[in-house]
């Protein structure tokens, strides 16, 4: 409660307290997202829609997320659930020529959680050399750098994406990026360095391999488990309305393997490979996304196979609008259908005692239905059919059911 | 504006539809005998949430933080018993260290089990040079509530230590010392200081409240108040789990449902049954027993159909290991319930892993490996002609 009345202090500060006593509500200005413009996900960060206040240099934006859900699992029904899963906050600003900040606070499950998700000052000396510094949201794969809830047609994010990488991963660090432009090709690159993992990616409650468990660590932006940085990259090239391929890496060793000069233990590694694409289909317009990433750890021999050393998995989306006209009033909406495809293996390996294929797996696919009545703005239903196999492959868990949301830049 | 009418109009239908009926849209329970997992019909809503709470600890994942090992088999009680049933060789125990009844002559090196596993920067426990071993995979959890109950009399009833009967089957109960934290059930038949045991592949140990608090210990590397000695220093350290938890897990194993036999009537079956009779498997593994009393009234004096008789036999050179426990020979074992042996490969990750140290199969297999006091029905196996082998088979599936 504490954490929340400090930074809506700090959020109403930056917004009323350095402009004016009372805001003219004509003074306000949306500064909409330039879709002229061509884009990649590295750009997503300011990529947003912001309200602009006159002439001051700070931009204020957000969005929200809100949904509803009915899901089962073999018989077994969650029931109705209403979640308010997230509220975030943007503030940017430009400082002073080629200086910029951009920072986005998250209020996640009813602010049951408060993060600093990203908080960077951006020094332009040529563009294809910016130095950032910050809280940097870490660029393995495209959706850790384009997660925002308005830009996706389905309330759930993938579950590759955030329960085998770590979703909106984002640590302290510095590091570099650049892009360049040469008729309709683009290119792009980020290298950071950054805190990383600790040692409970492979000891954790979750009962498996696990890199987003890193993300409770309280220290980590204080201290990096192993003294050494995290090292991430990407490469991402796009041509025209074709689409837009993407490369990345992040590694570093993860485990505490000296205390007070004292050698406690191995140095364990962890790997990440993550390729991700998209593609808009000519004539039909259907929007295609898609990502895959593996992990390798180094786990020890002695230790239980039930932490795997190696992680794969991916999703693939396709959306296709099938009705773009004025609805209820909305001049440009779009009515969309959308299917997005799911696989995770946590544990990629056969048992030592059998040499049969270590399972730990999940499949799922989950059609719907998405409308926007502004591009800022989605409503979209989605049914979930998901099946979950434990480390044995024994008959799976099948989740079933429809999930109901909004979620709307602001 | 009238067809703007019309889809807010079947919008709102459409959204009331799903909310209202979104269930039916939602994958189906599998059938009732075709999991293990569920209770026991007639508990009350304090007995059903204690039950509850069970559950939710025999899921719990121990690590480095909440006190795993640091050495260890297994990091939670459902890594070896995936849905309540037969375990996989993943999660096989190893132990060691004792060759006949004068007890384990290895318990100041490790015994009577192997930690296989152990946390980054441990090393885990090997066999000690010398030392006899088996291995053991977790058995079925269904049901064992009502074995739990069996009276003494009733087990010693069924046992034949000389053969009277002349049937070449002389099952014998496993009399064992038993820790100071276990109260003998009140109608205890000892001899000595040494009671009837009837859980463990050895039948060694006394009841489920030492099963649980040996499995915490000796397979997890947590301390509990009733043992509380750490399996890493073999020094007494504070324990890592409640009694309360543990007790919580004791009363989630003792209402867990029995397995439910499928296709009962089917003729195939019904002649299966018959061919096991006859074959002489009923000599030790009895179809019907038991419960004596229990405070917990839907476990209170009910006849189940378990396929065991609780007793060692002998069961030949076949699967003698070397190893025991109790006053178990090396050659003796417990024999196990056949109840959920239809459904093991849903616990087995779609295959059989048999007998005792999961070395056979089938059940075929199983069957051919079967010596001593049972050799004269595996030969008789051996012997039926297709039909009825295959009607034997069916039957054992639908247990």
């Amino acid at each position: 409660m504490k954490k929340l009345i400090i930074l809506t202090y700090i959020f109403a500060s930056i917004t009323v307290n350095t402009t004016f006593s009372q805001i003219d509500s004509s003074l306000l200005m949306k500064v909409p997202i330039d879709t002229a413009k061509q884009t990649m996900n590295m750009d997503a960060i300011y990529e947003r829609p912001f309200l602009k206040v006159n002439k001051l240099p700070v931009s204020l934006g957000g969005y929200m997320e809100v949904n509803w859900q009915h899901l089962g699992t073999n018989g077994i029904s969650d029931n109705h659930q209403f979640q308010f899963r997230r509220l975030t906050l943007f503030v940017a600003s430009t400082i002073s020529e080629h200086i910029k900040f951009l920072t986005e606070i998250e209020f996640e499950d009813g602010a049951k959680e408060i993060s600093v998700e990203f908080a960077a000052i951006d020094f332009e000396l040529h563009h294809l050399l910016n130095l950032r510094g910050g809280m940097i949201v870490n660029p393995i794969g495209a959706f850790n750098q384009n997660h925002d809830g308005p830009k996706w047609e389905f309330v759930d994010r993938p579950i590759a994406m955030t329960q085998m990488l770590p979703a909106t991963w984002s640590n302290a660090g510095f590091g570099l990026y650049g892009k360049n432009y040469s008729d309709n090709w683009m290119f792009g690159y980020e290298f950071y360095l950054t805190g990383g993992f600790d040692n409970s990616i492979i000891s954790n409650t979750q009962n498996k391999t696990f890199l987003p468990a890193a993300k409770d660590n309280p220290d980590r932006f204080e201290e990096i488990a192993s003294g050494e940085p995290l090292i991430t990259g990407k490469i991402a090239f796009r041509y025209g309305q074709i689409g837009e391929l993407g490369i990345s890496y992040m590694g570093g060793v993860y485990n505490k393997w000296q205390d007070d000069g004292l050698i406690i233990d191995d140095k364990g590694r962890c790997d990440v490979i993550d390729i991700d694409f998209n593609t808009t289909i000519p004539v039909i317009n259907a929007y295609i996304t898609g990502e895959w990433a593996m992990i390798f750890i180094d786990v020890p021999g002695t230790y239980t196979q039930q932490f795997g050393s190696r992680q794969q998995g991916g999703f693939l989306d396709i959306v296709q609008p099938v009705l773009k006209r004025s609805i209820f009033g909305w001049k440009s909406a779009v009515l969309n259908l959308a299917c997005r495809i799911e696989y995770v293996d946590w544990n990629v390996g056969s048992f030592k005692e059998t040499g049969g294929n270590i399972h730990e797996d999940l499949w799922s696919i989950m059609p719907g239905i998405s409308f926007r009545p502004t591009q800022q703005t989605v409503v979209r239903l989605n049914y979930r059919y998901q099946k979950l196999f434990d480390i044995l492959g024994n008959p799976p868990l099948i989740t079933g059911g429809f999930l109901f949301g909004f979620s709307t830049y602001f | 504006m009238r067809n703007y009418i019309n889809i807010k109009t079947l919008i709102w239908i459409f959204g009331l539809l799903i909310f209202q009926s979104c269930t039916e849209f939602e994958p189906v329970a599998p059938k009732d005998d075709e999991e293990f997992a569920g209770p026991i019909d007639g508990l009350n809503p304090a007995q059903l949430a204690q039950r509850q709470r069970g559950d939710r600890a025999f899921a719990e994942v121990f690590s480095a933080d909440n006190g795993l090992g640091p050495i260890f088999v297994s990091t939670s009680c459902i890594s070896c018993h995936a849905v309540d049933g037969k375990g996989h060789p993943f999660t096989t125990l190893i132990r060691f260290g004792q060759t006949d009844s004068s007890g384990n002559n290895y318990l100041d090196k490790g015994g009577p089990q192997i930690q296989n596993r152990a946390l980054p920067g441990f090393s885990p426990e090997l066999i000690p040079q010398g030392a006899v071993s088996t291995k053991l995979t977790p058995p079925i959890n269904a049901g064992v509530g009502f074995l739990e109950l069996v009276s003494d009399a009733d087990i010693i009833a069924m046992s034949d230590p000389n053969d009277s009967n002349g049937d070449g089957i002389s099952g014998v109960p496993n009399y064992n010392s038993i820790p100071g934290y276990i109260t003998p059930f009140p109608n205890a038949i000892p001899q000595g200081d040494k009671y009837i045991c009837r859980f463990g592949k050895k039948g060694s140990t006394y009841n489920l409240l030492q099963q649980t608090a040996n499995a915490y210990n000796q397979d997890m590397g947590i301390a509990s108040s009733f043992n509380p000695i750490d399996v890493y220093s073999l020094l007494e350290i504070d324990p890592e789990v409640s009694i309360q938890t543990v007790n919580d897990v004791l009363f989630y194993l003792q209402t867990l449902k029995v397995p439910i036999q499928r296709n009962m009537n089917d003729a195939v079956v019904q002649k299966g049954k018959q061919v096991f009779i006859n074959a002489g498997c009923e000599g030790c593994h009895r179809q019907t027993l038991k419960t004596g009393y229990s405070p917990v009234e839907p476990l209170s004096n009910k006849e189940f159909h378990p396929y065991t008789d609780l007793l060692l036999h002998d069961m030949g050179q076949e699967l003698d290991d070397g190893y025991t426990e109790g006053s178990a020979k090396t050659y003796e074992w417990r024999t196990p319930p056949l109840w959920g042996l239809g459904l093991a490969p849903n616990s087995q990750g779609g295959q059989y892993f048999l007998l005792h140290d999961g070395r056979a199969k089938s059940i075929e297999e199983a069957i051919s490996l079967h010596g001593g006091e049972a050799a004269a029905s595996r030969n008789l196996f051996n012997k039926l002609s297709i039909s009825d082998r295959e009607a034997l088979i069916k039957f054992l599936k639908s247990l």
